[in-house]
Parts: C-alpha cells; structure tokens; sequence
C-alpha cells in the first residue's frame, strides 16, 4: 500500500450567514463531518454542486479557513495542532490552486515577482538569503516547468491569455516544491481547447513530480479524466467515495447515479437515446442548507429510494463493496 | 418539420472599437433558420458567437460596437434597418431572449408580477386580471412551484435556478416565433441545468418556435440542438446537422473542440489531444485561415488565402481548404 499523503477526519466547519434587517442569522453547516484520505501520487476528484462544501474543504484543510472541530494530516504531521509560526513553515508541503486566474494573481506585480514572493517570503522564515541570480534561474526553472517561455518574466498579467495566467498560478503553487496541490476549479474559467491543454500539463507535472492532488470540480467528465478515486459531496458531506471507473458505471449512491444522468454526454446519439432518456433522473426541488436540528439522510427530500428509515436516520459513510464508501441505506438498490 | 425560413441573416459584420484597433466580432456570417428548428452556436469565448446575437437584435453597445453590414430578415422585415421603435415592438413579442444572468434582466425593483404582465398590458392592450393569469400559467408551465405566490415576489427573492425560470416564462410568454438563449444554463449547477434544458425541450415541441441556442457547452448542443454552427475568430467554421458534426466533424476546428473533451467511454488518463496555442484576437487579422496557426493540417494555401464557406449537397457547409473528408462534395 502506498503511504497517505493526506488524511481528513470528521472536519467540521461551520458559517454564520450574517443577520440582516428581515433576516435571521443562520449558522450554515459548510462542512459536516468529512472523512477522507489520499494517498501519495494519486489524485482524489471531489464533486458536488455549489453550496455542497468543496471549496470550504480545500480551505479548511489548509487552515485558510480554521476548521472548527476535526482532524487533518498532511505527509504525517498533524495540520490541526500547529501552531501559526509552524504552520507558516508546513505550508510549504501543500499548496493551492485557485478557480480564477483573473483574480488570483495580483495585476501590480511581474510573473518574476509573483514566482519569487513564495521563495523569498520561505528563506526569510528560515533565515537564509537568497541571491537574486539563483532566484532568477528558479522563476525561468518555474516558466519552463508549466510551458511556459522563461523571457515571459518581466512581464504582467494582463499580458497573458487566461489558460497562460492558469499556468502561472500552478507555476506560483510548484515554487516550494510542495507534495500536495489542491486545485479548486482549476480549469473552469478556461475554454475547452486551453482546459486539455491545462489537464495535460497537471498530468505531466503529476508524473515528473511525484505530486499528489485534490482536484475539486463541478465537472463530472473532467474528474474522471483527472482522477484516481472521486469522492461526491452533498451538504457539507461525502455521500461516495470510490475508485473512478466503478463510480461512474454503478455508483453506490442515488446522487452521484442522478448527477451522472444529467450530466450532459458530448454525444447525440447517446445524449438523445431513449436508454438515456429513460434513466435521467431529474431531482426535484433545490438544495436546502441544512440546520443543526435537521435528522436523518440530508438527501432524503430529493431521494427517489427514499424509505422512513432516511427520515430517522443519517446513514453513515461505510464500506459497502471493497474499497467502495457509500452514505446511503438504500445503496445496494441504486 | 416545415422549411418555411423564420429568419435569414446574410453577410452580418460587426465590428468593435478598442484600444489596440479595430476588433471584427462577427466577420462576414449568413445563416438561415427554419421554423421549429433549434440552431446551436458553439465556439469559445471571443469566437463572435453571442455578438452574432447581439447583433441581430439590435443590442450592440453603440459606442464601442456597430453593425457594419449585413441583413436579417424577419418576416419580410431587415431588423437591422428598422426604426428602433418598431424593432423594440417586435423583440418584445414576435422574437426574444434569454441570457446567461437572470439578474441582467430582471429589474430587481419590480416584482415578477408587474415583470411579467407589462409588456402584455401595455403593447397587448390585455386587461391586468387577464395578463395576470396567464403569468402565472406560464410560471407553472416553466416548473414554478406555488405561482400564486412566487409571483408576487422580488426577483432577488428567489434561488437561481428560479430565476431563470421566471426569465423564461418571460421570454415565452409573448409567444414568440423566434428565441434567442445565450448560454442560458452556463450559471446553472448540472441538476439545475437538467431541469432547464427539460423545459426548454418540452416547451419548445409544444409552442413550435424557433431556438437559437449560444453555448459553448458542446454537450448542451449534443442535447438540444437540430443544427450546429461552429464558429472561430467571427467567422463560421463549420455549419452542419447536430449528428453529422459529432460523428463526422469536416473542419480541424470542430475534431480539435472534440478531442479535447474527456470521453466518458474511453479508458482514463490518456493525453487530451485538445488543440494547441491559443484563439487569435481578431484585430487586422490577415487574408488567412484563422485557424490555420493552430491547425494540424495547415499549408501554405491556408497561410495566404481565407477559405470560403462552402455549401455541400447535403446542404452542410464548411470553411476549410482541407476538410477532414477530403473535400467530397
């Protein structure tokens, strides 16, 4: 078995919506309880529609946002009990990538200065300089990693495309030689040509580097491509988790069978097939945040299995067939 | 299906002012659509899709955009020549939209209400209880729950997905012959978006109009479109039958949109063949194929003259001096 890279137990982390004039404030339950592990050199796809808690997960595993209760382990050193000076030392190990290339770099500083914030900002904390012509070599180092020509350097973001921009800000997360990236919607802003183009890089960077990824995404067809396992969140929790391949042909829990189904196929034929037709399950109603006095299964309201069983109780995360978790009662009927 | 032409769009040209030059987002497009009929346009951001809208609607910000040449006649009628008064008459009944943002659309001061039923009061001349209760038959056509009541709402006072209900109620509810949608589910979560484009179908068979439909979700067209045009730097790449396109793409652009796509039949991790380089932007572009810096295929030929848009038998048409058929007509 491979060793784990990173490992997330019972993460908690609640929002309080703000109160307003004609409005209650709410506590928002971002994240309820969510277990999951990866281990090195793979990639975990992490799936779910907005308000199901993946980019809260992303965060609060890198204390971007505190955590309220829970537990996270990157490369054996638990994240949870640093304190912030150590914290500043670890987050070298794991990096982020985020969703909008537009608004992530800052439009004021050169690809150089961007590049070579991260490597002055870690030799400072460790008391050691670094000469500039050693920083330059690393910033070109950097740009060719991602594809990019070194004698882009000198120049500003709004110079570049946004899948170049995409490139810097993987180039940027890669600056420390970190283990772990978590990428939050790092191909959704891009046009198709430019995302397969950012997919492949991942993949490269993935092989020669020894990287292990949360690849978090609300597209179903692009986390099977990227992934080892998947792991499909809804309200704050994981409802599956599973290896890629069985996931997507027989999942284990009625969500992730329904966002399978509407999940518009690249294909005519097989888009208006009467098999497909037939198995589209188009679930009713919207997601409704759930509060802390709420019981039983959090996707009963949708759930076409649904049975008085979900209405009492919350099924729990189980293994139900090797290496396949399912959050469902019903699962071996879905 | 009938053939009768809705609307004919021939030679449209528009060009936008900018800094750097000026910028032709639609360069040179002629398309017809038939009554009934749901045309795709696809391609990625820049390509002059929703520009290509834009302006047959006559909604070009003016400065910095204009419509240079072209017509598009609707019923006998150049909307691109009419007097705005009339040309505003006939985008609130006979043609409208539907955008990508509820919230552009949507006065959020109003109510659904008084959103839904203006239009038909004041230009239909239909009595308020009337126009009232055809909003709200609308609203529950369109997969609102408790019109009575959402009805009497604010537009921020509903979920996303709602709102995009109410703005197509309110695109159909005039019953036009012609709908204009730009990317109508790009907001949406992919549940939402199921139930959207659903809707789209069911009421679309039933009213019989005729829908453009802007996306550049290749899988939404897959879906919901009869007809497919592909468009690259303002130009028409490849018009064609919905399963003709996917089964058998004749321009490199249209093969390079596929194969960039993960196949979710075809075993994981392989490399993406996609396509290399970016989009140009079509500033004084040179008399060339747009595509040609990118393409696989390219020659000289492709480096010095720009292809035409030629029509084949089958009536598909392709702009391209190496179709991947090798040119059979």
């Amino acid at each position: 078995m491979k060793p784990i890279m990173l490992e997330v137990t019972d993460l908690v982390k609640h929002f309080k919506s703000p109160g307003g004039l004609f409005r209650r404030a709410e506590r928002v339950m971002a994240l309820d309880g969510v277990t999951l592990s990866v281990p090195e050199g793979e990639t975990l796809g992490v799936v779910g529609e907005s308000g199901c808690g993946k980019s809260t997960l992303a965060r609060a595993i890198l204390r971007l946002h505190e955590p309220d209760s829970g537990r996270v382990t990157i490369h054996g050193t638990d994240w949870t009990a640093l304190k912030r000076k150590e914290l500043g030392r670890k987050r070298v190990e794991a990096q982020i990538v985020f969703q909008d290339p537009y608004a992530s770099l800052d439009p004021r500083m050169t690809v150089e200065s961007t590049l070579s914030e991260p490597l002055i900002i870690h030799r400072k904390r460790n008391g050691l300089r670094m000469n500039a012509s050693r920083i330059g070599d690393r910033v070109a180092e950097l740009l060719t990693t991602v594809g990019m020509s070194p004698a882009f350097a000198k120049r500003y973001p709004h110079e570049f495309s946004g899948g170049q921009r995409q490139r810097i800000g993987i180039a940027r997360a890669l600056a420390l030689n970190p283990r772990l990236l978590l990428l939050d919607e790092p191909v959704s802003a891009l046009d198709v040509s430019i995302q397969a183009q950012v997919l492949n890089l991942l993949a490269r960077l993935q092989r020669d580097l020894g990287l292990t990824y949360v690849f978090i995404s609300h597209d179903l067809a692009v986390v099977r491509h990227i992934s080892d396992r998947v792991a499909v969140m809804y309200l704050g929790r994981v409802v599956e988790l599973s290896p890629a391949d069985p996931l997507y042909r027989k999942p284990l829990h009625p969500y992730t069978k329904a966002l399978l189904s509407n999940h518009p196929v690249p294909d005519p034929v097989r888009e208006r097939s009467e098999k497909r037709r037939r198995e589209r399950i188009l679930l009713p109603g919207e997601l409704r945040p759930r509060r802390p006095e709420d019981r039983g299964c959090r996707f009963r309201e949708r759930c076409h299995l649904q049975t008085e069983l979900c209405g009492r109780v919350e099924p729990a995360l189980e293994e139900k067939e090797p290496g396949r978790f399912s959050a469902c009662h019903h699962w071996d009927n879905v | 299906m009938e053939n009768e032409t809705v609307l004919r769009v021939s030679g449209l040209r528009t060009e936008f002012r900018t800094d750097d030059g000026i910028l032709t987002a639609v360069n040179g497009v002629s398309f017809d659509i038939a009554a009934g009929e749901t045309l795709g346009i696809v391609g990625e951001s820049g390509s002059g899709k929703s520009a290509t809208c834009l302006s047959v609607m006559g909604l070009v910000p003016s400065p910095p955009g204009r419509v240079v040449s072209g017509s598009a006649i609707f019923d006998g009628r150049d909307l691109l020549n009419l007097p705005p008064e009339e040309l505003r008459q006939l985008r609130g009944k006979e043609i409208t939209m539907i955008f990508q943002d509820p919230m552009t659309s949507l006065n959020p001061f109003l109510r659904i209400s008084t959103q839904l039923t203006e239009h038909l009061v004041l230009h239909e001349r239909i009595p308020k209880k009337e126009a009232l209760e055809r909003a709200v038959e609308m609203l529950r056509r369109v997969g609102i729950p408790e019109p009575e009541k959402k009805i009497l709402r604010y537009p921020h006072e509903l979920s996303g997905g709602m709102r995009q209900r109410v703005m197509i109620a309110m695109a159909l509810l005039p019953r036009p012959r012609l709908v204009f949608a730009d990317e109508p589910t790009t907001a949406l979560d992919v549940s939402v978006q199921a139930q959207i484009l659903e809707l789209l179908r069911e009421r679309k068979a039933e009213m019989g109009l005729s829908l453009v439909l802007v996306t550049h979700n290749l899988g939404v067209v897959a879906g919901l479109a009869d007809r497919v045009i592909v468009m690259y730097a303002g130009m028409i790449a490849e018009d064609a039958p919905v399963s003709l396109l996917f089964a058998r793409p004749l321009h490199p652009y249209t093969r390079g949109l596929l194969d960039s796509l993960p196949d979710p039949e075809k075993p994981r991790g392989n490399e993406l063949a996609g396509i290399a380089g970016t989009p140009p932007v079509p500033i004084a572009l040179p008399d060339a194929c747009p595509f040609a810096p990118r393409c696989f295929r390219a020659a000289d030929v492709c480096r010095a003259k720009t292809p035409q848009l030629e029509t084949r038998h089958d009536g598909t048409r392709v702009a391209c001096w190496f179709p991947l058929d090798g040119g059979a007509v």
